[in-house]
């Protein structure tokens, strides 16, 4: 199974380890020819402003807007904002994958970064049968302000949904490929699957 | 990761770090620059008084920037701000880490406040980036708690000479870490100067803990890709930017030719029409008070 990872800026390296750790080598994706054999997509944290502006330079734009609407993908933070159909704080444009509403930096800038226990949902626990909570470690992260009804969430902190789903597309607020464990990325595999 | 040894504000602070791999990071004085380095496609902007080759011609102590000029930065773009403060002058930082900048680079580049201690870096909430010259400098920087380490190069000059001399030292001196046996560590952290448990870690992983950036003289597209193929995970460029002909044009390709560093049709095609870089200084040429990478301790 060919994975890719969306390598024009951010952090491709973790995603990297998490998903060797699983088996599979993913392909760094920087041109649209790479997206036409990939079983799914991480588009990965950093800062969404440059992969935007970069996207359209590599011409990636509007194949990649195409793969996201059908095909396996995960945004996180900058990839969830990526994904989002809208954007504010500032607008921006985005690839209109996930009917939601995110706010850019909605908690504040480095200083208000953190990392806490997150609450899973039942459809989390249907996939991961444990008892060891689920870190999120949120950098300068955005906030899911408005959801549709297709959308469900897998993951809240605080009452907030930080992980959300529809069909086969995934996007966090916060980073599990910068904490220990693997199995957000499993339950992406298992999509592309 | 750095987390092992210094917990979860170290995973904040290095992750931060992560996210801005593989972008340009553009030192900028006024709104105006920012905006044009955000819409270039810049990971982050440097907020500071006067560029490096100013500071370099003009002479005079040079100090972090004016509170004023920091926060208008910091309300002209979504991107993250960096700021400098001089070595050593904790209370710059205490200020920066107050207005909310969101990393601050303890940096040779301005007048040093103290000749013999650098802040301690541990004590902020607020992450920092720090110059060093080989691994011992890097490793005593990431004991006091720097978060990210960046070449120092020689900034101002706008010749990547030193930038690259710092790339290759860092790399073949991490590359022989991992060759030794765990009974010569010791003495090699007392020759290199540098924490136990660090030698021990990089030894062990054969990296630094921390990302490592390029900084110091980068003025082209080329000079960025080279440093990207000499271990760099971003680029800084400070003068390079805003003292050549076209800065945004200029800003633009350095932002496209790191990320398609592998391909040299993309960055042959982006180096076209940028008009002249910076002037660039012959580095052998400088006295020895006016090369900014011997500050630092």
């Amino acid at each position: 199974m060919k994975v890719g990872i969306l390598a024009l800026q951010g952090a491709v390296q973790p995603h990297e380890e998490k998903l060797k750790k699983l088996g599979i080598t993913p392909i760094q994706v920087r041109y649209p020819e790479q997206l036409s054999d990939l079983a799914g997509i991480i588009l990965p944290g950093g800062e969404s402003t440059t992969m935007i502006h970069l996207l359209k330079l590599n011409k990636l734009w509007f194949p990649l807007k195409e793969f996201v609407q059908t095909k396996p993908t995960w945004g996180i933070c900058a990839g969830s904002i990526l994904l989002a159909k809208t954007v504010t704080h500032p607008f921006q444009e985005s690839l209109e994958a996930l009917d939601i509403t995110i706010e850019r930096n909605a908690y504040g800038r480095q200083n208000e970064s953190f990392i806490d226990n997150l609450s899973e949902t039942s459809d989390w626990k249907k996939f991961f049968k444990t008892d060891k909570a689920i870190e999120g470690v949120f950098i300068r992260a955005p906030r899911i302000k408005q959801l549709a009804s297709n959308v469900k969430i897998i993951f809240k902190h605080k009452e907030e949904a930080v992980m959300v789903q529809k069909d086969k597309c995934l996007a966090s607020t916060f980073h599990p490929e910068l904490t220990d464990s693997t199995c957000i990325h499993e339950y992406f595999l298992s999509l592309c699957n | 990761m750095a987390n092992q040894i210094v917990g979860i504000e170290m995973k904040l602070k290095t992750g931060l770090a992560e996210m801005l791999k593989g972008g340009v990071i553009m030192d900028v004085v006024n709104r105006e620059q920012a905006v044009i380095a955000e819409k270039a496609g810049a990971v982050a902007v440097m907020a500071l008084e006067r560029v490096p080759s100013d500071i370099r011609k003009e002479g005079g102590v040079a100090r972090m920037s004016p509170p004023e000029i920091v926060e208008e930065i910091m309300g002209a773009v979504s991107i993250p701000v960096m700021a400098k403060c001089r070595i050593g002058h904790f209370a710059e930082a205490m200020v920066l880490e107050s207005l909310g900048v969101d990393y601050i680079d303890e940096s040779e580049v301005l007048t040093p406040a103290d000749e013999q201690y650098h802040i301690d870096k541990m004590d902020f909430k607020t992450p920092f980036v720090c110059g060093a010259k080989n691994l011992g400098e890097a490793l005593r920087r990431i004991g006091e708690g720097a978060a990210m380490i960046r070449t120092k190069g020689e900034a101002g000059s706008g010749n990547v000479v030193e930038a690259v001399r710092h790339l290759r030292a860092l790399r073949s001196q991490i590359r022989r870490l991992t060759t030794l046996g765990s009974e010569e560590l010791m003495n090699e952290a007392k020759e290199l100067g540098a924490p136990f448990s660090l030698v021990q870690w990089v030894a062990r992983e054969g990296k630094l803990p921390v990302p490592n950036f390029a900084a110091g003289g980068i003025a082209t597209p080329a000079d960025a890709v080279l440093t990207m193929y000499l271990g760099a995970e971003s680029v800084f460029v400070g003068s390079g930017i805003f003292k050549s002909q076209n800065p945004e044009k200029l800003a633009h390709a350095i932002v496209q030719a790191t990320t398609n560093y592998q391909n040299p049709k993309i960055v042959a095609e982006c180096s076209k029409g940028l008009g002249s870089p910076m002037r660039g200084l012959d580095v052998n040429l400088l006295k020895a008070e006016e090369r900014l990478s011997e500050r630092g301790w």
